[in-house]
């Protein structure tokens, strides 16, 4: 044991930990009887049905090996692959997350540079930010009219709040010295925002970045299950009403790895961009 | 003839956080020539850096003029290139690219290949060679990272390099050496120089010229004291020339008593404050005794 690596006995770990409970979870949930063994009476009150209870992960391993071996069926509105619910989701998210990046960023920019723009715009962003995006939702449905379009205004503005504040930020605090750096060198106002600025606030930046997509995947799943049609939240919501948990379940797990994998790409910018003084 | 560069009635007032003002300085005025390597001496707080921010173009005068080469200092130039004390390397960029972005801004008109060998070789007269210049800073040492902010100022081939406290922060060997490159360099290139130190040594061993200032606040330029002792210097063999300790001195007994003595004197008002020359020179037999008097008493006590 000693012999291994600390990653190769922490990996270890985790598979030990996965398999217990797993087991755990399994011996936890009482097996259900075979519908030939089922009483009259429960044959009558539905026990025939597939039972709404919570699924041992046998069944969720099943279910997740049938869903993922063609996640990209479409058999109408209320069956598809759950490739393609997820493929709305982050459509969606990337979306209101990407026009967020473009207004919070240069904004953020401004806010930053100028002392003036902070306190002016201040009290905006302090009241418009605790606002819940959710809290939104009927307002853009009534303005935009579009539920697609008022799902992407809702990651719109849950996204652009931390993004505005680190960009502001990280820009107002760039070291006084790469400031006079650039300014003995001549630098255009252009390049000494690219060249000097940008890197410099990079690392604030990309951490707004990184808590705004957390934030819109989060916040993706609620708005679907308001709006409804299409995504990953929609799947959950209409899974619950056929009762059918297992999927519920198998959906809960792909959430939680789509936003692992978003996360871990804002980690790998984040990375590339850090710089030590 | 006006100097090279003129500084002209420089005041400087700050707002002293109690609703009055601070005065810097006031009214100071005193010129560099050409290729002379200049180096203010003075205590903490006395006004140095404020009077290289605005050398520099960084900061404003609250009155008084820049000129240099005939022309006023008007905000940043490339003209005027700047050694930080703290460096001020871009801890993003590698070693190179901190000199090679400042080449690029001097001569926009160059190829990559043309700004990467003139960077390079900047670089190697400071002795950083290989593998080195592709490093980051946080992975150089201090002297290292000094070096290159040296090399970044002297190959952009300024009108006039300032250095604010370049050796403040290392220790006395490397010290030693950096200075050593810096005069190497400096002989290569006749390059003006404007340097601020708090070490007497230091100053004795680079400057033509030693500007010593009063403490603050109203703080001046009092006196400008020519360093007669040939060049090339070797720190070795300075201190056995018979004008080293008669020099020290003066600026030992300058900066421990007469510095505070003369603080906050000022001449007539509104009258330019300019540095009283003083020469001391031992081997010169026409060297005038009124002037030395002082620092040769302390020699011999
Ligand atoms: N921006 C500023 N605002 C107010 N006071 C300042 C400012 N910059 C410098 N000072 C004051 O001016 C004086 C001279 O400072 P400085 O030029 O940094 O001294 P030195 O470099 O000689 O140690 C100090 O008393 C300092 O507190
Ligand atoms: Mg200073």
């Amino acid at each position: 044991m000693y012999g291994l690596s600390l990653n190769v006995r922490a990996a270890i770990l985790s598979c030990l930990i996965l398999i217990v409970g797993l087991l755990v979870w399994e011996a936890a949930i009482p097996a259900q009887k075979a519908v030939g063994e089922l009483t009259e009476y429960e044959r009558l009150t539905g026990g025939g049905q597939p039972k709404a209870g919570v699924p041992p992960p046998s069944q969720v391993i099943v279910k997740a090996w049938e869903q993922l071996s063609d996640p990209f069926y479409d058999a109408g509105p209320n069956d598809k692959g759950i490739g393609i619910q997820i493929g709305y989701s982050i459509y969606r998210v990337l979306t209101g997350y990407f026009l967020a990046a473009a207004v919070a960023i240069p904004l953020g920019f401004l806010i930053g540079m100028s002392p003036i723009a902070y306190k002016a715009l201040n009290p905006f962003i302090q009241v418009l930010r605790p606002i819940s995006p959710l809290a939104w939702m009927p307002l853009a449905l009534f303005i935009i009219g579009d539920s697609e379009a008022s799902a992407i205004f809702v990651i719109f503005i849950c996204s652009i709040w931390p993004m505005l504040i680190n960009t502001a930020f990280g820009v107002a605090g760039v070291r006084e010295d790469w400031v006079n750096v650039a300014r003995t060198h001549e630098l255009g106002a252009l390049k000494t925002a690219f060249m000097v600025i940008l890197p410099a606030a990079a690392p604030t930046i990309v951490t707004g970045m990184r808590i705004s997509i957390g934030i819109a995947w989060l916040v993706i799943v609620a708005a679907e299950m308001l709006v409804g049609g299409t995504g990953i939240g929609y799947y959950v919501w209409n899974e619950w009403n056929n009762l059918d948990l297992t999927s519920v379940v198998f959906s809960i797990l792909m959430i939680g790895v789509v936003g692992m994998f978003l996360d871990s790409m804002f980690a790998y910018l984040q990375r590339r961009v850090t710089y030590v003084e | 003839m006006k100097p090279y560069l003129s500084i002209e009635n420089l005041t400087q007032t700050f707002p002293d956080g109690a609703g009055g003002d601070l005065t810097v300085f006031e009214n100071s005025s005193f010129g560099v020539e050409k290729g002379e390597f200049v180096v203010i001496l003075g205590h903490s707080g006395c006004g140095k850096s404020t009077i290289m921010n605005i050398l520099a173009g960084l900061a404003e005068p609250t009155s008084g003029v820049v000129v240099m080469d005939g022309q006023e200092v008007k905000g940043p130039s490339l003209d005027r290139g700047v050694v930080f004390q703290n460096y001020s390397l871009l801890p993003w960029l590698s070693t190179l690219k901190n000199v090679s972005f400042g080449v690029a801004a001097r001569h926009p008109e160059w190829t990559k290949a043309q700004v990467a060998e003139h960077s390079t070789k900047f670089l190697a007269m400071v002795g950083l060679e290989g593998d080195v210049i592709r490093r980051k800073p946080s992975q150089l040492s201090g002297g290292m990272r000094q070096r290159v902010s040296i090399a970044r100022a002297f190959a952009n081939h300024p009108k006039l390099l300032l250095l604010d406290e370049p050796f403040g922060a290392l220790d006395a060997l490397t010290r030693g050496t950096i200075q050593d490159e810096l005069l190497k360099i400096w002989g290569q290139m006749e390059q003006t120089v404007f340097m601020i130190t708090h070490d007497i040594d230091e100053a004795i061993l680079l400057a033509d010229r030693i500007l010593l200032m009063t403490n603050g606040p109203k703080a001046r330029v009092a006196e400008s004291v020519e360093i007669t002792i040939p060049r090339p210097r070797y720190r070795t063999e300075i201190v056995e020339h018979p004008n080293y300790y008669a020099i020290r001195n003066h600026l030992v007994q300058f900066l421990g008593k007469r510095s505070k003595e003369m603080a906050g004197q000022q001449s007539e008002p509104g009258q330019s404050n300019r540095p009283t020359t003083v020469r001391i020179d031992k081997t010169d037999p026409q060297d005038d005794p009124e002037d030395k008097r002082p620092a040769l008493r302390a020699v011999n006590s």
